[in-house]
């Protein structure tokens, strides 16, 4: 970069020109994201911080109230309760469902079959389509009387239940309507395990090792990484369904599937109490960093990094 | 023979689980296309016995939703459009520059990404009605003219793997950084470009939140919350219902059957962080 001024260069202010422009140029090209950070994030969240400690009606007074929403919700509302235990329900069912199918369904891929990126297809274009196509047709599937699920079941001789309308069964269908989307899940896991280098199981191979063996002792251990990466992110994503239960069941029916998520944006955007759900959008902040944080801890435990086993060996 | 029996098992299986998730798409298309008191029988019939294709263009007419294909149409293409050049052109100041507070800002960026939506959408929705953005297809659109973490980041990753002397090459003819982002890494980085397109026309077509909290007016509506509205009104019109949901369906997955293997390795280069 000096090569274009003489030995007199610090001496010479066109050169001192261009040496400040120099240090403005970097941050002119990063200005567009520093500025939409400014307005679109970092803004609002202190906001939202600040104005969950006041009663903030979206028109009308605006009342600081201390510490006031944080107590109502913990002790005098009964939707904050049952909306964080259906959400964490949900959560409990679908993580590890969700991390086993797509598993599953890599491991599958993974062999080396004809007609692998076929099935790959199939099993990835769920993901592709609109969460409210996805609620719209599974809305049909689980139809009580005429739905084509029920019907399959009967074949077989089982009752299905009134999917939507029954309490007890609604969560269920929400699991497994979301399953249905586990794609991308299945995409990482698949290029989790074609990183696994093949001389490990030839070498086990040599060894004598049976396939359940090669599964737990080379390929679980290499894959936990992956894991880890797809736990997080399922996770976070179990905790902020929303679209699905807004479109499918409206968080019915009798608020059995009532998410924590769509607690929030009810209180925001039905009942307008901007204050109040700006502190349950806080709380379910805390809440997915604190689990992930206690995940990522848990991770020294049981996730292996591959010059770990390699010293292991 | 062990191994012939164990590819047996691999196929069934795999033949097993598509048809599971290949299902409901065919119990979509033709629930469709069905004559609507065949909607009511039991058992069920799987097809049709007469193809009503004329259940695609009622149900598309019942509703505005033309209106509501323009609007879909202008938010996806105006998003696109500036998640590309906000997008690259913080990437290229992360990846070329040494520049106080780089990293540190690189870690924020990174850290954003951890934020659910729901505590920053409340106060988004504020500053929106201030600006006057409610009810105006702005709010969908002008947000992503200042990038996005996600795309940020994977075009980040990939112009430091382009080697640095092109650069040095370009400064000796005398372009300057604008000219020698805009002449040489555009066209480089085209391949993520192309994936963040891809990735952000998905995004934004298939987008119901977005739309429903800033939208009220039916006129501003977009293909999703159009969709989700239909169902309100016509709550028992499962044809119409399922005839509009493949509708605004086949963008994503005609997309998606051309992008495949992009969106395949752009998903997968994902979980590289």
């Amino acid at each position: 970069m000096k090569t274009d001024v003489g030995v007199n260069a610090e001496y010479n202010p066109v050169y001192q020109k261009k040496k400040k422009w120099n240090k403005i140029v970097p941050y002119l090209f990063i200005s567009p994201w520093i500025i939409g950070f400014i307005v679109f994030t970092l803004g609002p969240l202190l906001f939202s911080f600040i104005i969950s400690f006041f009663d903030w009606p979206i028109v009308g007074e605006k009342k600081f109230i201390g510490l006031t929403n944080y107590i109502t919700m913990f002790t005098d509302d009964p939707l904050f309760w049952s909306s964080l235990w259906i959400t964490l329900k949900f959560a409990l069912f679908f993580v590890p469902l969700n991390i086993i199918l797509a598993l599953l369904l890599a491991m599958l891929l993974n062999q080396k079959v004809k007609g692998s990126s076929w099935f790959r297809t199939f099993f990835y274009v769920p993901s592709v389509i609109s969460g409210v196509a996805l609620a719209m047709i599974w809305g049909t599937v689980y139809d009580g009387e005429y739905g084509i699920l029920n019907y399959l079941l009967s074949l077989i001789g089982i009752e299905g239940p009134n999917w939507l309308n029954d309490t007890s069964w609604a969560l269920v269908a929400m699991v497994i309507a979301s399953l249905w989307g586990q794609g991308t899940m299945m995409l990482i896991f698949l290029s989790g395990l074609k990183n696994i280098p093949q001389d490990l199981y030839e070498a086990a191979e040599i060894d004598g090792a049976g396939k359940i063996y090669k599964f737990f002792k080379i390929t679980v251990p290499l894959l936990t990484p992956t894991i880890l990466f797809n736990l997080i992110m399922t996770i976070i994503g179990a905790f902020q369904t929303l679209t699905l239960a807004l479109v499918l069941t409206g968080g019915g029916p009798l608020q059995s599937t009532y998410f924590y998520a769509m607690y929030v944006y009810e209180n925001a955007f039905k009942y307008f109490k901007m204050g109040y759900s700006s502190a349950n959008a806080w709380v379910m902040f805390i809440i997915i960093l604190s689990l992930t944080m206690l995940v990522f801890k848990s991770s020294s435990v049981w996730v292996y990094y591959e010059n770990e086993v390699k010293n292991d060996k | 023979m062990q191994k012939g029996l164990h590819k047996f098992f691999v196929y069934t299986l795999l033949i097993l689980l598509s048809m599971l998730f290949l299902a409901p798409f065919i119990w979509m298309v033709t629930t469709a296309l069905k004559a609507p008191d065949e909607l009511y029988q039991y058992p069920p019939k799987l097809l049709p016995s007469t193809w009503h294709f004329e259940n695609f263009l009622n149900a598309w007419n019942s509703q505005p939703f033309n209106l509501y294909l323009v609007n879909s149409l202008i938010v996806t293409v105006l998003t696109t459009i500036g998640q590309i050049i906000s997008s690259t052109l913080v990437a290229y100041g992360f990846a070329r520059f040494k520049f106080k507070g780089r990293d540190f800002l690189f870690i924020i960026l990174l850290a954003t990404m951890m934020i659910p939506w729901d505590v920053t959408m409340i106060p988004q929705y504020m500053a929106f009605n201030m600006f006057g953005w409610i009810n105006s297809l702005k709010a969908l659109i002008i947000p992503s003219w200042f990038g996005s973490a996600f795309y940020i980041f994977l075009l980040r990753q990939f112009i430091m793997s382009i080697p640095k002397e092109l650069d040095e090459a370009a400064r000796m003819d005398g372009a300057n950084v604008f000219q020698i982002y805009y002449k040489i890494y555009l066209p480089l980085v085209w391949p993520v470009i192309v994936l963040i397109a891809v990735f952000n026309i998905l995004g934004t077509w298939n987008d119901y939140l977005g739309p429903l909290i800033f939208l009220n007016d039916q006129s501003k509506y977009t293909l999703t919350l159009g969709l989700a509205q239909f169902k309100g009104v016509h709550d028992v019109d499962t044809n119409g219902i399922m005839a509009v949901t493949f509708l605004i369906s086949i963008v994503p997955l005609i997309l998606f059957f051309l992008a495949q293997k992009k969106i395949v390795e752009g998903v997968q280069s994902t979980s590289l962080k």
